[in-house]
């Protein structure tokens, strides 16, 4: 398959850049920041976005939804990366939706597919524990109590997880933390006995929670997957958020980007114009070098994940590792090159700094993913 | 089945039957390289065989017209045809200038004659070709060169110096930029010629390098015969088509390291430093260092696929070469460095059999050039800023 975009995927890349251009630029961001919104997004929004088809853009059409691919998903969130608007749309259409599509029984499927795809109902996936992504090291106890599971443990650095209507949690049920078998989704309302939510608003002014579960009591219906074999699925979901955070980081790196080379052209120092001086002609000139090979590593990682989903593990570190590195480079060098003005709240950059900064940690920052690359070439 | 999935199968099935397993070995040094030429000694019979049967079926050059030696496939088959390649590890049948840059300048701006006469003895291997770019006072200012080629009726008479030239020593023909007006600004009176190096008035020199090798040399023309028949395209105008096979020639140097002989650097570094009871290297530090290289590595591989398809669609920028270019000689430079690093003393002996005669510090050291030949890093970065950027006074 040629690494470019086909038709249908840059046409569906320019109608989400169109909208979100029109509906949701930076200021939107900075609007729901100022008014310190309660739900963090906009539901009017997502509502909007679903009737695009956008929130059941993996869920397939049996279920309502556009039965689209990793490619597509990708494209959207790499336009969301460029007016850094928030939206469920990784915590819901992507995350939980692909949990749901590939491990969820039939009454599962049905109970939630065809919501999510009409912006209905927002899902949060719960893998998290410790500060740094470990997903090997869950330690969030289930065990068996009366018919169903009793859950005990925390999890922190949830998306969307305090305004979640359902929330898909990553326990242990068997084994000890460090090992892939004995791990088990399940399916949790939030509003139940037992769980506490809190809303840890971070640098970026997106969404997150940490949530404490507190003997919560479940019932075996809310096994999502087999109990004891989630880490097939869990590692999936988490491909499949690692890939979409890439696309994210890639459409903000380059935004930032395409912002300070605009400036280079304009600002005026010495008589001349800034761009004029091959000091910084020659960091712009690098800086678009690293991002666009980028790019081809997070297109790669995208289609893997379309044509061979079990095996796109290495690929997919590689697109996380490069994105979260070279979009780091591309903010800090927007705001350096910006100057004074690059340092302002008022100015629209340091948004994607902040941005850059939280996509760089979750699901797994370059440090992790070199691992995971090491690891899996076994040195 | 798909017609690309067919494809795939009998290419695989054409690959297990025809290639060698000795070709499928991988390549212990430089020295196991095929470049073809007159005076080509093959290393052993699997390497001619191996030649012969891909040129036969014209995948030395897989996307080039069959009526010029090539194999007529679409991007997408060639990619299969890669692929499968790389997964059996069968080597390059061939390397060779005339293939990646020649051909290409030939295809687009060479007359139908030209076509016919030159790229079938590039496609098997036949004629060995060098590059007459550099002079010592046109570096990185290469426009400025003054190798100069008088109309003398029926022929150029060439007079001047190239030096770098890449294994003029060793190689058959030359494609030559010459000055054929020196009234006209510096970029407008450039013609690009071809010649025979075995032509009366032509000496090279081989220059000795930091590696204890003399890949380059001088290449010294005095009174050299050129036929008028041997200028391509326009005369006057050899910049554009120098400039166009700089691009080719950048997007080769930057895919050099990709090409690299050799043990791969996790396997040294076990042995070295050795592993953990996990398995996993025992030096932590180095561990990380190789791991992002590699990342970097593999992301590189699918941004060459991906200006491949973009230019295929129309959509590329031929000033891409140049990011390609610069991106690939300097991670080139990084893995070496890491491989010496991962080597420590084993991988300083110079002249031991064991070291394959230092093979792999000499390769440390040829790598340095990559990033100066074809262009330095930093006038690829000046082109970036101009043509890709469009920053003001670049």
């Amino acid at each position: 398959m040629p690494l470019v975009l086909n038709e249908e995927q840059s046409l569906l890349r320019d109608s989400a850049r169109g909208f979100l251009a029109k509906n949701a630029p930076t200021s939107h961001l900075r609007k729901l920041r100022d008014s310190r919104d309660e739900t963090g997004f906009s539901r009017a929004l997502w509502k909007q976005f679903a009737e695009m088809g956008f929130a059941g853009i993996l869920v397939p059409e049996d279920f309502g939804g556009s039965g689209l691919g990793h490619v597509e998903a990708g494209v959207v969130m790499e336009e969301l990366g460029r007016t850094l608007a928030p939206s469920p749309f990784l915590s819901t259409a992507l995350l939980c939706a692909t949990a749901l599509v590939r491990a969820g029984s039939e009454a599962q499927k049905k109970e939630h597919l065809a919501k999510i795809t009409a912006g209905d109902r927002i899902g949060a996936f719960a893998v998290d524990e410790q500060s740094k992504h470990n997903p090997r090291k869950i330690a969030f106890s289930a065990k068996r109590f009366g018919n169903g599971f009793a859950l005990n443990g925390s999890k922190g650095f949830v998306v969307d997880g305090h305004v979640a209507d359902f929330l898909i949690v990553a326990a242990r049920t068997s084994g000890e933390p460090g090992e892939t078998k004995g791990l088990t989704l399940f399916i949790v309302d939030p509003k139940i006995k037992g769980v506490e939510r809190e809303r840890t608003i971070m640098v970026d002014s997106h969404n997150a929670a940490r949530i404490k579960f507190d003997n919560v009591q479940v019932d075996a219906d809310a096994v999502l997957g087999e109990v004891d074999g989630g880490w097939k699925i869990i590692e999936g979901v988490l491909n499949v958020g690692r890939a979409a955070v890439a696309s994210e980081l890639s459409g903000a790196g380059e935004e930032a980007f395409q912002r300070t080379v605009d400036y280079l052209k304009q600002r005026k120092q010495f008589g001349k114009t800034i761009g004029e001086f091959q000091a910084l002609q020659h960091r712009a000139a690098n800086l678009y070098g690293e991002i666009e090979i980028t790019k081809a590593a997070v297109l790669k990682a995208l289609q893997t994940l379309d044509e061979h989903f079990d095996s796109a593990g290495m690929i997919v570190s590689v697109a996380k590792a490069r994105a979260g590195a070279s979009a780091t480079l591309a903010v800090q060098e927007a705001v350096q090159m910006h100057g004074g003005t690059g340092m302002t709240d008022e100015f629209d950059i340091g948004f994607f700094m902040k941005r850059v900064r939280v996509g760089q940690e979750l699901f797994g920052d370059a440090n992790f993913h070199a691992d995971q690359l090491a690891r899996l070439n076994r040195y | 089945m798909t017609e690309l999935e067919t494809f795939r199968k009998e290419t695989r099935a054409w690959l297990e039957k025809n290639c060698p397993p000795e070709m499928r070995k991988p390549m212990q040094s430089e020295e196991d390289i095929c470049w073809g030429g007159r005076h080509w000694k093959f290393r052993s019979d699997a390497q001619r065989v191996w030649l012969e049967r891909m040129a036969e079926k014209g995948w030395t050059v897989p996307e080039w017209p069959k009526e010029y030696g090539g194999g007529r496939l679409s991007r997408e088959e060639a990619k299969i045809l890669q692929r499968e390649m790389r997964s059996l590890g069968c080597r390059s049948p061939l390397d060779s200038f005339g293939i990646w840059m020649l051909g290409p300048a030939l295809l687009k701006y060479g007359s139908e004659e030209q076509k016919r006469e030159y790229l079938p003895q590039i496609t098997c291997g036949q004629i060995r070709w060098c590059q007459g770019y550099s002079e010592p006072n046109a570096g990185s200012d290469l426009a400025s060169l003054q190798t100069k080629a008088e109309d003398k009726g029926d022929h150029f008479l060439v007079n001047g110096q190239k030096i770098w030239t890449s294994y003029a020593d060793k190689a058959d023909w030359i494609f030559c930029l010459v000055r054929t007006d020196f009234s006209a600004p510096k970029h407008e009176g450039i013609s690009f010629i071809l010649f025979d190096m075995e032509s009366k008035g032509v000496s090279t020199k081989p220059i000795l390098l930091i590696s204890g090798k003399s890949p380059f040399c001088e290449t010294f023309f005095t009174d050299v015969k050129v036929p008028k028949k041997n200028l391509v395209g326009t005369l006057n105008k050899g910049w554009d088509i120098a400039k166009y096979l700089l691009t080719h020639e950048r997007t080769m140097i930057g895919g050099m390291g990709l090409r690299a002989a050799g043990r791969p650097v996790n396997q040294i570094a076990a042995d070295t430093v050795g592993v953990d009871d996990k398995g996993m290297l025992a030096d932590p530090v180095l561990r990380g260092k190789i791991a992002e290289v590699s990342i970097d590595e593999i992301a590189f591989v699918f941004a060459l696929e991906r200006a491949g398809d973009l230019a295929k669609t129309g959509q590329g920028n031929p000033a891409f070469s140049s990011v390609l270019k610069y991106y690939g000689s300097e991670l080139n430079k990084r893995r070496y460095e890491l491989l010496m690093s991962a080597g420590g003393s084993d991988a300083l002996e110079w002249e031991s059999e064991r070291s394959k005669e230092g093979a792999l510090a000499r390769g440390w050291l040829r790598t340095k050039a990559n990033s100066i030949e074809g262009g330095t890093s930093e006038v690829q970065l000046n082109i970036v800023a101009k043509r890709i950027l469009s920053l003001p006074g670049a």
